[in-house]
């Protein structure tokens, strides 16, 4: 009985990939896999993500315009607190720059949180998964081409939901469960993939998307606000308008004078407008006055409306598709509602935090590396791909045997 | 309990208690070899989720007719029930999950980084529950159970393994041997 029967028979050894030749002992088996280091999940992983961090981090494929963004968001609060709060703590209170700062940490760190926690994805199915759920729905055995879309009818709180099967996950979707074809992974209660976050939105993330743009709609706000005082203590300040456009008349290299005195036209029409006038002299609150009034509105109304999704308990997509609005017949009501708008808001923010399902730091097992290869050479294969990648291992090992 | 099928191997090919490290590694490897073909994996069952509830994570309680054979009925229930409880006192939206996002909501969220949540927790005690049944109830019977969460929570895994008979012999096939079963 030689040790190369042994290799024979060792499922273990057939996918290893040696660039010496396999030496021949049993004793040296486990020289052999020292130096093939374990791999772990994140790096196998099917989806459309990157990771970073050996998998702590992972982002979206398309960071969307998450930089823009962030960008965006410490500008404007960076040329506020250079030139706004110096003023404002001498002419009001020191809390301005506390406020505006702590404000624009819970910002950063809620949309760092949500960009690079796991939305919620759903793995996909193992090849023997697939196959029973085949074999389940299979009945007439055509494969010869792609079968009409399968749906799957549950009762769910004595309403019927369709669970649709994912072509790419080869699974039926749970409830509430969407594929993303931007990340190309199926998410928990999917809401919507957000470009500015540059990540799906889903269960396990929701609260954290939530957080940010209402403590977003906040900061702005509170920007505008300070902004706008700013701009209106200086016109009270000095001699009013006329001081404020006579401050610093060597400050444009363009002629401005001309764009001022048709601005001046402007604010006899409409006395209390100074501040618009006033902000020409200063640039960078003039910046932070557009940005600011541009995204508060935007922003308040999206806060305003994942509010009452949260106290319907409903994603976007749910809202958008009207699943539970009628449309489609009587008597539909949203399922998953508790009824009450302090328990959907409390479930939905405070509920237990689920942990993620991917497990991308973990290792991947040595035989589930060869899982596709199946439990071994003689066992009956749960699945016909199994079958054929034994028969190709079988063949590369064959060869590198002789070689 | 049956004590027919060759438990302590079939543990030692599962990992369940660990092998020699030392020694003679090609007698341990011959063995685990020999293992490998007396306790050779026959098929799987997969119990799929209950969605009757809700999004909660339940699982169908149905006995399959594949373990007819295998396990008694209620034992089987017990397990699934056990499983179910578990996760929904981990999923529970009460008072003390209320405290914990309120909590989590005024640190900005940081505190999952350094905390394990509750869910967590009772994660690992349904770890070592699956564990503990494994070792005492379901390896004893040729089968195995495997965590939901590594299978995305979607289903509870276990996989029938039929006993091959004697160390040595490598037949073609696995068949059912009906009498050495019981």
């Amino acid at each position: 009985m030689t040790s190369c029967e042994y290799q024979q028979i060792d499922p273990q050894a057939l996918p290893t990939p040696t660039p010496a030749p396999p030496p021949h002992h049993g004793n040296d088996r486990d020289k052999r896999e020292e130096p093939k280091r374990p791999r772990r999940k994140w790096q196998v992983f099917p989806g459309k993500n990157r990771f970073y961090c050996d998998g702590r981090i992972m982002v979206a494929r398309q960071s969307g315009v998450l930089p823009l963004t962030l960008g965006l968001i410490v500008i404007t609060s960076g040329l506020f607190f250079i030139f706004d709060c110096p003023f404002l703590v001498k002419h009001l209170t020191s809390c301005i720059p506390v406020i505006g700062g702590g404000l624009f940490v819970f910002v950063v760190i809620t949309l760092l949180q949500t960009s690079l926690t796991d939305p919620g994805i759903l793995p996909r199915a193992t090849p023997d998964e697939a196959a029973d759920i085949e074999k389940q729905i299979d009945n007439t055995g055509n494969a010869s081409y792609r079968p009409p879309p399968r749906t799957k009818e549950v009762l769910i709180n004595q309403q019927v939901v369709k669970l649709k099967y994912c072509f790419s996950c080869k699974m039926f979707r749970p409830p509430r469960t969407s594929h993303c074809s931007l990340c190309d992974n199926c998410v928990e209660r999917f809401d919507h993939h957000c470009p500015w976050v540059g990540n799906c939105v889903g269960k396990r993330n929701y609260r954290f998307f939530y957080t940010f743009i209402v403590s977003l709609s906040f900061l702005t706000a509170f920007i505008f606000g300070c902004v706008t005082t700013h701009l209106a203590l200086r016109a009270q300040g000095g001699k009013g308008l006329v001081f404020a456009l006579q401050e610093s008349p060597g400050r444009y290299p363009f002629n401005h004078k001309r764009v001022l005195k048709f601005l001046s036209v402007f604010s006899l029409i409409s006395p209390s407008s100074n501040v618009p006038m006033l902000s020409l002299t200063q640039p960078p609150t003039a910046v932070e006055l557009v940005i600011c009034f541009f995204s508060v509105w935007s922003i308040l109304g999206l806060s305003g409306f994942h509010t009452y999704l949260v106290a319907s308990n409903l994603t976007t997509n749910e809202d958008i598709k009207g699943s539970w609005s009628g449309k489609s017949g009587e008597g539909v009501t949203n399922p998953y509602s508790h009824k009450n708008i302090f328990i959907n808001c409390c479930s939905v923010l405070c509920g237990p935090m689920p942990p993620s399902l991917i497990d991308r730091r973990g290792f991947l097992p040595t035989d589930e590396s060869v899982q596709t290869a199946g439990a071994g050479i003689e066992l009956p294969p749960l699945a016909a791909k199994s079958e054929i990648n034994v028969e190709v291992k079988c063949l590369d090992f064959a060869v590198s045997c002789t070689g | 309990m049956c004590h027919c099928f060759p438990l302590k191997r079939f543990q030692r090919t599962q990992g369940l208690v660990p092998t020699a490290a030392d020694g003679n590694m090609a007698t341990e490897f011959h063995n685990l070899q020999e293992l490998r073909h007396s306790a050779s994996l026959a098929n799987k069952v997969f119990i799929q989720r209950d969605y009757s509830e809700g999004t909660t994570c339940r699982f169908q309680t149905k006995f399959p007719s594949e373990l007819e054979s295998r396990i008694e009925r209620t034992l089987f229930e017990d397990t699934v029930k056990t499983l179910n409880n578990y996760y929904a006192e981990a999923e529970k939206i009460g008072g003390q999950s209320y405290l914990e996002g309120c909590l989590a909501c005024s640190t900005a969220y940081l505190i999952f980084l350094c905390m394990e949540t509750r869910y967590e927790k009772v994660l690992k005690k349904i770890a070592k529950y699956i564990q503990e049944q494994n070792e005492k109830i379901y390896a004893p019977r040729g089968l195995l159970i495997t965590d939901p969460i590594e299978r995305g929570m979607r289903v509870i895994e276990i996989s029938i393994y039929e006993d091959r008979g004697s160390s040595g012999s490598s037949s073609g096939s696995s068949s059912v041997s009906g009498s050495t079963a019981r």
